[in-house]
């Protein structure tokens, strides 16, 4: 039953990615660039099985164990804060989650900043480290608008180039934390499948270092 | 009495069989009360695994709380003697709110504590009989074994400032070497502090593999006596026939306010989490103001739900 080691990717650009930087390193599965419609592919003979998942379901994946090993941002790391063992920096999907306001903005320290933004538990830890009363404003998407509206006084979220905060009148006043893509793993599968393990981690950092 | 073993579900079989195993170790079942004052918790909130508690206020008053674990009940009503050695087992539920969830759930829990005159010879016991109760599940199974002292005493050299051990603590136990190393040197730390740092938190593997590694760098940071209390229990389990499932994982951590010496985390193949979780608490015993010296392990029955139970374990 421990013939494969299970791995998930988030599907995008970063999955892809991330797949080059793992057959390189000696887990190679051609079908995972050429799945069609499907989303498990496996190479018997590399020992590997690759799933396409929703970004923002590989933590889980990995914590609940279907998956041994994963590709995650730090933001959903952050955000989420599954039980797993975060292995290795990719270095790869580098970007920051950052606070944006419209532009002149200055915090008026008598009232409740209103925060608009999808990671809620990362805006929640980072005010309370600064000891700032906030009122979360849980968003789905189109986070930029609500400062806009008047939704919101600010907002934290992913800012990569800055080019949308821009284009929407905002700009970030504050980084939060870096952002990149790491290399997570189940811990019970990490100690189970230790080998496959310990031979990707090798190969990862060979690949790197041959850079 | 009319009894058929098979009208009983798997958890209720492995539960009867861990029970029975400690019991022919001589350890005696413990029955405490369902309920507990809840300044117990409010004092050791570290301590709990999960630190929402379901709390009342009982006809005179006084606010209680359902247990949210059982070995903070066991050492506050035992009586301190440094003398002997109390070996006790429980099979309770206990009340947590798990991770990401809103609902408190109700956890069964079958452990052991062995307190009081605790040595070399009642630790390896401790540990030997972890291993015994994650073998009869028929399954494969690993047991992680640490002694905390070893990265604590390197943490140590680092920080004593307690947000800042908390920060390197989590980064040891997510093995997140890379965000370890950056977090030390924002702070100043010295290159080689921060190299047998990582050193110790990357090692994981069979006792003969790692512990000779381990050696050299818990003899640069001062842990040579933690290094060789965790080889003697390692060594006393060699002809156990357990050797071979233990493995020496340093980024096994926890607050040094409780814990310290040997720790354990037990894992079986094909179930994703920790099942069985312990280690030495003379930390604990202490805050109760207890000269005693404690070390016990409890097993999770809820996450072994999905195991068929062999027909020749029970």
């Amino acid at each position: 039953m421990n013939e494969f080691l299970n791995i998930a990717l988030p599907k995008g650009r970063l999955g892809e990615k991330a797949y080059d930087m793992f057959q390189k390193a000696g887990f190679p599965c051609p079908e995972v660039l050429n799945p069609g419609r499907r989303l498990i592919l496996e190479n018997t003979d590399a020992g590997v099985r690759y799933f396409w998942v929703k970004p923002s379901d590989v933590a889980i994946y990995v914590e609940r164990g279907a998956a041994d090993i994963g590709v995650c941002g730090k933001d959903t790391l952050e955000e989420q804060a599954p039980d797993v063992y975060e292995l290795m920096d990719l270095g790869i999907g580098r970007c920051r989650m950052a606070v944006a306001a419209p532009g002149g903005f200055t915090d008026d320290r008598s009232r409740t900043l209103r925060v608009a933004t999808k990671f809620s538990n990362v805006a929640e830890n980072h005010y309370r480290k600064a000891g700032r009363d906030i009122d979360i404003i849980h968003l789905n998407g189109s986070v930029e608008i609500a400062p806009i509206i008047g939704l919101a006084d600010v907002i934290v979220d992913i800012v990569e180039t800055g080019t949308t905060l821009r284009e929407n009148g905002l700009e970030v006043i504050e980084t939060v934390f870096p952002i990149s893509a790491r290399l997570i793993a189940n811990k019970s599968g990490y100690k189970f499948k230790h080998e496959a393990v310990r031979k990707l981690l090798d190969g990862l950092r060979n690949a790197a270092e041959d850079k | 009495m009319n009894f058929d073993i098979q009208s009983l579900t798997d958890t209720e079989k492995i539960t009867l069989s861990l029970r029975n195993l400690y019991a022919s170790y001589g350890y005696r079942l413990y029955r405490m009360a369902k309920f507990e004052e809840y300044e117990l918790y409010a004092e050791n909130k570290d301590f709990l695994v999960s630190q929402n508690v379901i709390t009342f206020t009982d006809a005179g008053g006084k606010l209680m709380a359902l247990k949210p674990d059982v070995t903070l009940s066991i050492v506050k009503s035992r009586r301190d003697d440094t003398g002997v050695v109390d070996r006790l087992y429980y099979n309770e539920n206990v009340f947590r709110r798990p991770k990401g969830s809103q609902n408190f759930k109700e956890i069964m829990q079958v452990g052991l504590e062995c307190i009081g005159a605790v040595g070399d010879r009642e630790t390896a016991e401790v540990v030997t009989l972890a291993c015994k109760s994650l073998d009869m599940l028929g399954r494969d199974f690993i047991v992680d074994i640490s002694n905390l002292d070893v990265v604590n005493t390197c943490i140590g050299l680092i920080t004593d400032v307690p947000g800042e051990r908390k920060e390197i603590l989590k980064r040891i136990g997510e093995k997140n070497v890379h965000e370890l190393s950056a977090y030390a040197e924002s702070k100043g730390v010295a290159a080689e502090l921060i190299g047998q740092l990582m050193e110790l938190a990357g090692l994981y593997g069979a006792p003969e593999d790692v512990l000779p590694k381990a050696l050299d760098a818990a003899r640069r940071v001062g842990a040579s006596e933690a290094y060789d209390s965790l080889a003697a229990t390692v060594e006393a389990l060699r002809e156990s026939g357990y050797y071979r499932n233990l493995r020496i994982d340093f980024s096994v951590v926890g607050d040094v306010t409780y814990y310290n010496g040997i720790t354990l985390r037990g894992f079986i193949d094909g179930i994703p989490e920790c099942v069985l979780t312990g280690g030495r608490y003379d930390g604990l015993m202490e805050r109760l103001g207890k000269q005693s010296k404690a070390i016990g392990f409890a097993v999770n029955i809820d996450s072994l739900e999905r195991i068929r139970v062999p027909s020749a374990g029970c």
